[in-house]
């Protein structure tokens, strides 16, 4: 049985996977614009090259690129190369393939946003939990309060004004990048110093912007479940206050977290791109931002295709794991 | 012999915004080992008050601001908190009311019973812990595998079941179960009772039982006391208290329980519980009595002993004390 799910989600898991990528195909091609013809053409108008050899250049791009094709075999090339993870070749960074880019930029995003959105989660849902736990001294359950505060400052703001004061004004951290300029990236722990201070004005607009939501709703969940019979019926046990918070209050307050945990880190890439943007960090989200803006679809395809299934490998995830965190969900 | 409970004068106020309300007052009470009384009255009488004021688990705005609840020979009310932590379960133990949802529902129940005896010093070895939790599953009449499922794998009956199990787990000299079968279908309620029985002649602990259901507590009991405004009316043996109940609230309440000669006939007790915040000055009783005298209005009667064994607080039975 237990066999038979994981397969089972897998199948669907593909599905999904296969349903986004077909989208992500069509889309662009309904409208009929063409990249390449765009690109050059533009090239063209500001006087790059003759007009008489763009459209030797274009057809040959075309070719290049597969786009003189019929469509339904440009369908097959395209699934059969997915099917290979092969996600081209970007078509302003060429002949960087989709994959390298992706690769560069991965441990970038990880580094920073992946990792606030853990400590986010960590910190919001203890000082949640801590916040709605009536036995808890009085100072600890207002910790929270300023980070509920900033919630309603956007994250960019923020970062915008920590730039502006600890990195302009006191020159206290480095204003962007993610190292400094002229150092050789390598595995010293020099290097990594260097690396951590650049994150740590980025991280902290991260962090201060999504901690108060998670108080937020941990609060919310904890007033209710502290109020169930079976966190009344430990104290009656004469467990100690600390076993009771951890086993019967946080355990079971924490469930619905864990999927919109899920759901935060899926969103990791599209949350931070403003921030990649303004610290000069080159993550997946410049990356996206970049081909956007030079009109690299190959890439963009790429790296919505890489969220997606990022995102719904998560959802796996959690599927799996959540039978494993409520044992009554079981099929 | 040494009563096995002793309350003294046990008063518990909640401070709310509209004033003081005393949840309990002056209660008095002595069980012996092995007795069974039944603790009745309407809904915000104080019954569950008591219930938590004996594991001193009033919660602020309520406060204990006087009496004591002597267990064998430990006062639990001077008790430290530390103390007071070891003492529930292992000297008063409580059955909880909504067995349905009083069981984590995301850990064993082991983990549950386990937790419990680590949390009290018995010098028990892991291994006996376990074997101990399993005992006690057996004693009510549960399997042993039970102690490996989940609370979502019983049914309520077996639910109730596993909190006894709990509740006696460290031998408890006072067991307070507070409405233990009021969600169970009436099969399932009596052999939870059965087992309350059958475990509490083992433990020789006395028990409190606070509900509602009069059937019951006529079946099950000993004793039964009547609340009536945080304050104990009447208490006597079940026999008197259901064929010649003696306070004016007692034999309303006796009165008010249909009968199969009167069916369809409902008789009730004239007007509502006054509420906690604002009562009638004397007897709380005294606006709703059907035997008031003038006396009622003024001073609160004693609780005292009117007959062998019987207790009362009403001026009608002021002189034969």
């Amino acid at each position: 049985m237990k066999i038979r799910k994981i397969i089972e989600r897998i199948f669907f898991f593909l599905l999904v996977v296969w349903a986004a990528s077909t989208i992500t195909f069509f889309i662009p091609r309904i409208s009929s614009r063409n990249p390449v013809r765009e690109r050059f053409g533009q090239l063209a108008r500001s006087g790059g090259f003759a007009p008489a050899d763009l459209e030797i250049i274009i057809e040959s791009f075309n070719q290049k690129f597969g786009l003189d094709l019929p469509l339904w075999e440009q369908y097959t090339n395209y699934v059969g190369s997915l099917a290979r993870l092969d996600l081209g070749v970007s078509m302003f960074q060429f002949p960087k393939t989709v994959g390298e880019l992706i690769n560069e930029s991965l441990p970038w995003t990880i580094g920073l946003l992946v990792t606030t959105t853990i400590l986010s989660f960590i910190i919001g849902n203890l000082m949640g939990a801590i916040a709605a736990w009536p036995k808890a001294p009085r100072w600890l359950r207002n910790l929270a309060m300023p980070f509920v505060l900033f919630m309603g400052v956007p994250p960019v703001l923020l970062a915008i004004f920590l730039l502006f004061f600890i990195a302009f004004r006191l020159k206290f951290l480095p204003l962007g990048g993610a190292y400094s300029i002229g150092t050789v990236p390598n595995l010293s722990l020099e290097f990594a110093l260097d690396v951590l201070k650049h994150q740590i004005l980025p991280a902290t607009a991260m962090i201060f912007g999504s901690v108060g939501g998670w108080v937020l709703s941990m609060r919310g969940m904890g007033i209710t479940i502290q109020g169930e019979d079976y966190v009344l019926f430990a104290e009656h046990k004469g467990l100690s206050g600390f076993t009771i918070f951890k086993d019967y209050y946080l355990r079971n307050a924490l469930l619905p977290q864990v999927t919109a945990f899920a759901l935060a880190l899926g969103n990791v890439v599209s949350s931070g791109i403003i921030i990649e943007q303004l610290f000069g960090l080159p993550g997946i989200g410049t990356l996206l931002h970049n081909a956007i803006k030079f009109n690299d679809f190959v890439v963009i395809y790429g790296v919505v295709l890489f969220i997606t299934i990022a995102i719904a490998a998560l959802m796996v995830f959690v599927e799996l794991l959540y039978p494993l965190l409520d044992p009554r969900i079981q099929d | 012999m040494e009563p096995a409970l002793k309350i003294n004068n046990l008063q518990v106020s909640y401070y709310t915004d509209a004033g003081r309300a005393r949840a309990l007052d002056g209660v008095n009470l002595t069980l012996n080992p092995g007795e069974k009384l039944g603790l009745v009255g309407e809904s915000g009488s104080g019954k569950s008050t008591m219930a938590l004021a004996m594991m001193r688990m009033i919660k602020p705005p309520g406060r204990i601001e006087g009496g004591e609840v002597i267990i064998g020979d430990v006062n639990l009310t001077t008790l430290s908190e530390e103390d007071m932590l070891k003492a529930r379960l292992s000297r008063i133990a409580y059955i909880p009311q909504g067995a349905m949802n009083s069981l984590n529902p995301v850990t064993r129940i082991g983990a549950q019973m386990v937790d419990a005896i680590k949390a009290h010093d018995t010098g028990m070895s892991k291994k006996e812990i376990i074997e101990k939790s399993m005992e006690s599953l057996e004693s009510v009449d549960l399997k042993r595998e039970v102690f490996k499922m989940y609370p979502h794998e019983l049914s309520g009956g077996m639910k109730q079941r596993v909190c006894i199990a709990i509740g006696i787990l460290l031998e408890p000299q006072v067991i307070v179960a507070d409405e233990p079968t009021s969600a169970l279908d009436v099969i399932t309620q009596r052999q939870v009772m059965e087992t309350i029985d059958k475990v509490q002649d083992k433990l020789g602990a006395a028990i409190i039982l606070i509900g509602h259901d009069m059937g019951l507590m006529a079946q099950f009991v000993d004793r039964v006391a009547v609340m009536y405004t945080g304050r104990l009316m009447e208490v006597s043996s079940v026999k008197d208290m259901f064929t010649r109940p003696k306070h004016p609230y007692a034999v309303d309440l006796i009165h008010s329980l249909p009968n199969l000669e009167n069916k369809g006939v409902f008789k009730g007790i004239p007007g509502v519980a006054p509420a906690l915040l604002r009562l009638p000055s004397g007897c709380s009783f005294h606006p709703r009595c059907s035997q008031a005298i003038e006396i009622c209005q003024k001073d609160t009667p004693p609780y005292q002993e009117i007959e062998d064994n019987r207790f009362a607080a009403c001026h009608l039975f002021q002189e034969k004390a």
